[in-house]
């Protein structure tokens, strides 16, 4: 008899040590080959999309309702007195408002003169309810319930609330998994608005705890301060340009007195984040795109 | 592996991965989620022995890779491993003895928490061991070990019935 195969009455078994070998091996070429090619699942990401995430969809929908409802409860009381405080503020922004309206006119005619793209208002974008969030306490990744058969694809930028969440960094058919950007294994390549200055922007487990991510690789000439407002920058292949992420929170010197490193403060609160918006233009269209900055420049001629 | 037993090993991993992913991240507690994938792996290694620690690890781990791993496989051949050395204690598991059960699952999320910060955090250059130690691997050990206390008896309360069954339409075959 062979030790491999031993008879327990008619059936064959493999003892675990054996199954544990083969297993290992197939868990490290998986490990090589996902690390070395693009293959990242292929059937597998249909096969959860099947099992897991009608569950996961339902169960977040129910967390949802009973969040809502336990949170109606407790907050009729601070309503009713919120209540009385908002007319009257409704009716100082009504007169605010007409104000505003007139100045948007103008806003708009002036941005008609400058050919001005009014950031990223233009992007089409597609509405998606967070189901999940990552099972480990590692990294900050989450599924959203829409996947190619919306129209997405990975690399597509998410964003909330007008700042940058992250972008799709996996896809199935019904759901997609988004990289936030405070995740500690993502980096954004960024710029400051102000001076354009190019920097890193890193996701910090250990510094978002303050609720702050960590810059590096910033060059620049002492005009970049406390407080200014840092976008997703034009040089980013996965990233489209002038996306918020939030504000330079502190700044110092590298030992290097070359560059400067620091925090910022992101612009979504990541703690309470329940739908986002997925923005389906991608950067590196390159035939759309070149043709576009071509017709710009040829404009601006 | 009879058709009970199947059904049950697939919905209680199916089961603990969503209670995990969705229902425990609104429970959370300062950002920290209870490990259920490692209750269960454990559980089912020392309850039945390697081969099925083996299969329930490589399984948890596989749907914690797609859904959370940046390469695919890692979680799988971690929870594996896992699996297999609780696999070992199944000679010394009596179904009414706590103290094995919590233990094991206690040292098998403090070895997923220092692997993980070993091979994920430590070798691209995040240094402060003490920060990551305190502030994710022992409150998840805790908030585990909490979890485990209610989780545990359920999983065992069905594993001893499904034994049961098994003896008795053993004896009616002899």
């Amino acid at each position: 008899m062979s030790p491999i195969v031993k008879k327990k009455g008619e059936r064959f078994t493999l003892p675990s040590k054996y199954v544990l070998l083969i297993l290992t091996a197939v868990c490290v070429s998986l490990m090589v080959i996902t690390f070395n090619t693009d293959f990242s699942g292929g059937p597998l990401r249909d096969v959860v999309g099947v099992v897991i995430v009608p569950f996961e969809n339902g169960v977040s929908a129910a967390g949802g309702y009973l969040k809502t409802r336990s949170e109606q409860l407790a907050q009729i009381r601070d309503l009713l007195a919120e209540n009385e405080a908002l007319q009257s503020q409704i009716d100082e922004l009504t007169i605010e408002n007409t104000t505003l309206q007139q100045e948007r006119y103008e806003l708009t005619y002036l941005r008609d003169l400058y050919a001005l793209d009014s950031e990223y208002e233009d992007y089409e974008k597609i509405g998606a309810r967070i189901i999940a969030k990552d099972s480990g306490n590692w990294f900050s990744s989450f599924v959203i319930n829409k996947g190619t058969n919306d129209g997405l694809a990975v690399d597509m930028n998410v964003l909330a609330a007008g700042g940058l969440v992250g972008r799709i960094e996996e896809i199935g058919p019904n759901w997609a998994r988004v990289l936030g950007i405070i995740s500690d294994n993502s980096n954004v390549s960024a710029m400051v608005l102000s001076s354009s200055d190019h920097m890193i922007v890193s996701g910090n487990l250990s510094t978002y705890a303050k609720g702050v991510i960590d810059f590096s690789q910033l060059v620049d000439s002492d005009d970049v301060v406390e407080g200014d407002k840092i976008v997703t920058s034009n040089i980013s292949d996965k990233y489209l340009p002038g996306i918020l992420i939030g504000y330079i929170s502190t700044i110092s010197n590298d030992s290097n007195n070359l560059t400067k490193s620091g925090f910022i403060t992101p612009a979504v609160d990541f703690e309470h984040l329940e739908e986002v918006l997925v923005i389906t233009r991608q950067k590196n269209i390159p035939a759309e795109a070149t043709g576009q900055v071509e017709e710009e420049t040829a404009s601006e001629e | 592996m009879n058709v009970k037993r199947f059904v049950f090993s697939a919905v209680t991993i199916i089961f603990s991965f969503i209670l995990q992913s969705c229902v425990f991240t609104r429970l959370s507690f300062g950002g920290i989620i209870p490990n259920l994938l490692i209750i269960i792996t454990a559980s089912f290694g020392f309850m039945r022995g390697e081969g099925s620690g083996i299969t329930i690890g490589f399984i948890s781990g596989l749907l914690c890779d797609i859904f959370s791993g940046s390469v695919l496989g890692f979680y799988a051949l971690l929870y594996m491993c896992i699996g297999y050395v609780n696999g070992k204690f199944a000679r010394i598991f009596y179904p009414m003895e706590l103290r094995l059960p919590l233990l094991a699952i206690l040292g098998s999320d403090f070895t997923y928490g220092m692997v993980c910060y070993i091979l994920l955090f430590l070798l691209r250059g995040r240094f402060a061991i003490g920060y990551y130690f305190l502030h994710i691997i022992v409150p998840e050990m805790v908030y585990t070990i909490l979890v485990t206390i209610v989780y545990y008896p359920l999983i065992l309360l069905i594993n001893t019935r499904l034994e049961k069954d098994e003896q008795r339409s053993a004896k009616k075959f002899v």
